[in-house]
């Protein structure tokens, strides 16, 4: 992975928050040590829309973040404040294509307000770097990982996640 | 490694595909069938930890399969999948075994949890089984000791009757080791692995002895503040060793034999018929056919019991297994005291085997005791052992049998330095009945 471009997804009645696109690419490059840019043309995740799930499928939108012209090298990772499935889940906070170019992550169920809280960014900014990633990291063909405060952890909850940190460990930087 | 290994069986393709993937993303291994027969075809070749079976497939569905992968691999967890949960697919799939059931789609973090908590408990169960069977290999069955041809003829017996479901009757004079030989066959039978549980019935009161047996319900009598189980109930599965057999009255024998001939009991105080499932072993010191003659124990009791017998023969029949048995009980007591292994003097070995042992083994093993108790020498002279220092002359003319207890009660306070735990092992009489006897006959420490 040579560099990674942020790409907003979105539907018709909701507009990209760039400023949180922004904020996570600056974030992002310290971690992985190379550039991230952001995209300046989202693109529109209506034909992903499931409407018996009222959510969007994944592994669609996906596989619309690979097909993007990309330049040798080039992860793209799509932002979404839209909330995502697959068919067996009842949501997935991203989904990427192992060791593949593209992967996704939603910040839908990542905000405090999701769970009838008050709004707190600063804890969505560092859930959402968490999520990013993780999801960047299984582009570059890393799998779980057993440490829980590695970002690689599997976690399925914002508890766990709030838990575990926005580095790889040791055992995965090596990977 | 792998978190576990996951069987997943559903007809429809994007559910089995999208399953395995995210299993494997959560470092577990799959193996994904679109129906029963490939999923039996799939488990007679590959061994796996936990099954989702979707319930509804063409055919056979996921509640006939669990049935027939249980017969396959009765250990591990089934969780059936379903589209909508309602209680009557619920309990559908748990009455029938189900580890439980999730609905379709999956909450992910209840999805993780309910395979952990499976495999957790699929690795629980088999950890039951190792430790028992490492338990069984730890403590197996008490040999009989002995290399006499009477007691070989014993073991035999045992080894005969144990697998079966027979009822033994085990006789033999008092200390010969009726329990250790009902242990032996307990041991060495299928119910091995479940309680033995035993209960001397000369010990208590009719009444007493009816509630030990059978247990008692909440209020049945003055005293019974809470239900209590009976033996027959706690040795379920297991053996009920009934020892002084013969001391029961004639009113318990008949509540015995029905549990015998029907196994059934009914807790004192309660109306309910409990079905119990145990294996009966009983022992007398006394000739059981005579009391029949006399009239003190059921015939019908007598013929349900006398199935199988083995008599045990008195030390006295049996000298050359005093040496053995002196060994065996010089290692045990090594352990139980954590005292260096003493030996004992070829002479006294001699002596021990020319005494006539009325008591039999456990006099054997008592004295063996004492003599520990007392001699700190490495090697057990003759000495130490008081039938041979002290030897017990017939009592003098006039003396009375309570003057002869009251003066061996006092000579054996007296080498025990009125340990009284110590000397009631000795005397083999419990503390409170030493209590009293010192109480009656007025006896001090000097």
């Amino acid at each position: 992975m040579e560099s990674v471009t942020l790409v907003a997804v979105t539907a018709a009645n909701t507009a990209p928050d760039m400023a949180l696109l922004d904020r996570l690419a600056s974030r992002l490059a310290p971690v992985f040590h190379l550039s991230i840019t952001v995209s300046n043309s989202p693109i529109d995740a209506a034909f992903a829309y499931t409407p018996e799930r009222c959510q969007y499928y994944s592994t669609r939108l996906v596989a619309a973040l690979a097909a993007l012209p990309t330049r040798p090298g080039e992860h793209i990772l799509g932002i979404t404040p839209l909330d995502l499935f697959v068919p067996i889940l009842t949501f997935v906070f991203g989904e990427a294509q192992l060791r593949g170019p593209a992967a996704i992550v939603s910040y839908h169920r990542l905000t405090e307000e999701f769970y009838g809280l008050p709004a707190d960014a600063a804890l969505l900014d560092q859930r959402l770097l968490k999520e990013a990633v993780h999801e960047l990291g299984h582009t570059l063909g890393l799998r779980h990982c057993d440490d829980w405060s590695c970002a690689m952890a599997s976690t399925h909850t914002v508890e766990l996640l709030d838990l575990k940190g926005a580095e790889l460990c040791p055992h995965c930087r090596r990977e | 490694m792998t978190k576990g290994r996951i069987l997943i069986v559903d007809d429809d393709p994007v559910v089995r595909d999208s399953l395995s993937q995210w299993f494997q993303s959560e470092d577990y291994e799959t193996g994904a069938c679109d129906g029963a027969a490939s999923a039996l075809a799939e488990l007679a070749r590959h061994s796996y930890e936990v099954a989702l079976l979707d319930i509804k497939m063409p055919g056979v569905d996921g509640i006939e399969l669990q049935h027939r992968l249980r017969e396959l691999e009765p250990d591990m967890p089934v969780i059936i999948m379903t589209g909508y949960a309602t209680v009557e697919t619920a309990v559908r799939a748990l009455k029938n075994g189900a580890y439980d059931y999730i609905t379709k789609p999956f909450d992910p973090d209840e999805l993780v949890h309910l395979v952990e908590r499976a495999l957790a408990q699929r690795a629980a169960v088999q950890e039951v089984d190792r430790l028992r069977e490492s338990l069984t290999q730890m403590n197996p069955a008490r040999d009989l000791i002995g290399a006499s041809p009477a007691m070989r003829r014993v073991n035999e017996l045992v080894q005969t009757v144990a697998p079966t479901d027979a009822t033994v009757l085990i006789t033999g004079e008092s200390g010969t080791g009726k329990e250790v030989v009902a242990r032996a066959v307990h041991a060495a039978s299928p119910r091995r692995l479940h309680p033995l549980v035993a209960i001397h019935c000369g010990a208590l009161t009719d009444s007493l002895l009816e509630s030990e047996l059978f247990g008692h319900e909440k209020g049945a009598f003055t005293g019974a503040h809470a239900r209590k189980k009976g033996k027959f109930e706690v040795a379920d599965g297991g053996t009920v060793f009934l020892d002084e057999i013969a001391d029961i009255s004639l009113h318990t024998q008949t509540d015995l034999l029905r549990v015998l001939q029907e196994k059934e009991i009914t807790r004192v105080g309660g109306t309910q018929t409990l079905k119990v499932d145990f294996r009966a072993i009983v022992a007398t010191n006394k000739r059981l056919e005579k009391l029949v003659e006399e009239g003190t124990f059921r015939p019908d009791l007598y013929y349900r019991l006398n199935v199988f017998t083995i008599d045990i023969p008195p030390l006295r029949s049996r000298r050359e297994d005093i040496p053995l048995l002196i060994e065996h009980f010089l290692d045990r007591f090594a352990v139980s005291m954590n005292r260096p292994r003493q030996k004992v003097l070829p002479a006294t070995v001699e002596m021990l085997i020319e005494y006539a042992w009325p008591g039999n083994v456990r006099e054997l093993e008592n004295a063996i005791e004492r003599a520990l108790l007392i001699c700190r020498e490495r090697e057990l002279p003759p000495e130490a052992f008081p039938f041979q220092a002290h030897p017990i002359t017939p009592a003098a003319e006039g003396r009375s049998l309570d003057e002869i207890e009251k003066h061996h009660i006092a000579a054996i306070l007296s080498e025990s330095q009125w340990n009284l735990s110590r000397a009631a092992r000795i005397l083999d009489i419990d503390r409170t009945t030493l209590y009293n006897k010192i109480r009656r006959y007025s006896l001090q420490e000097e």
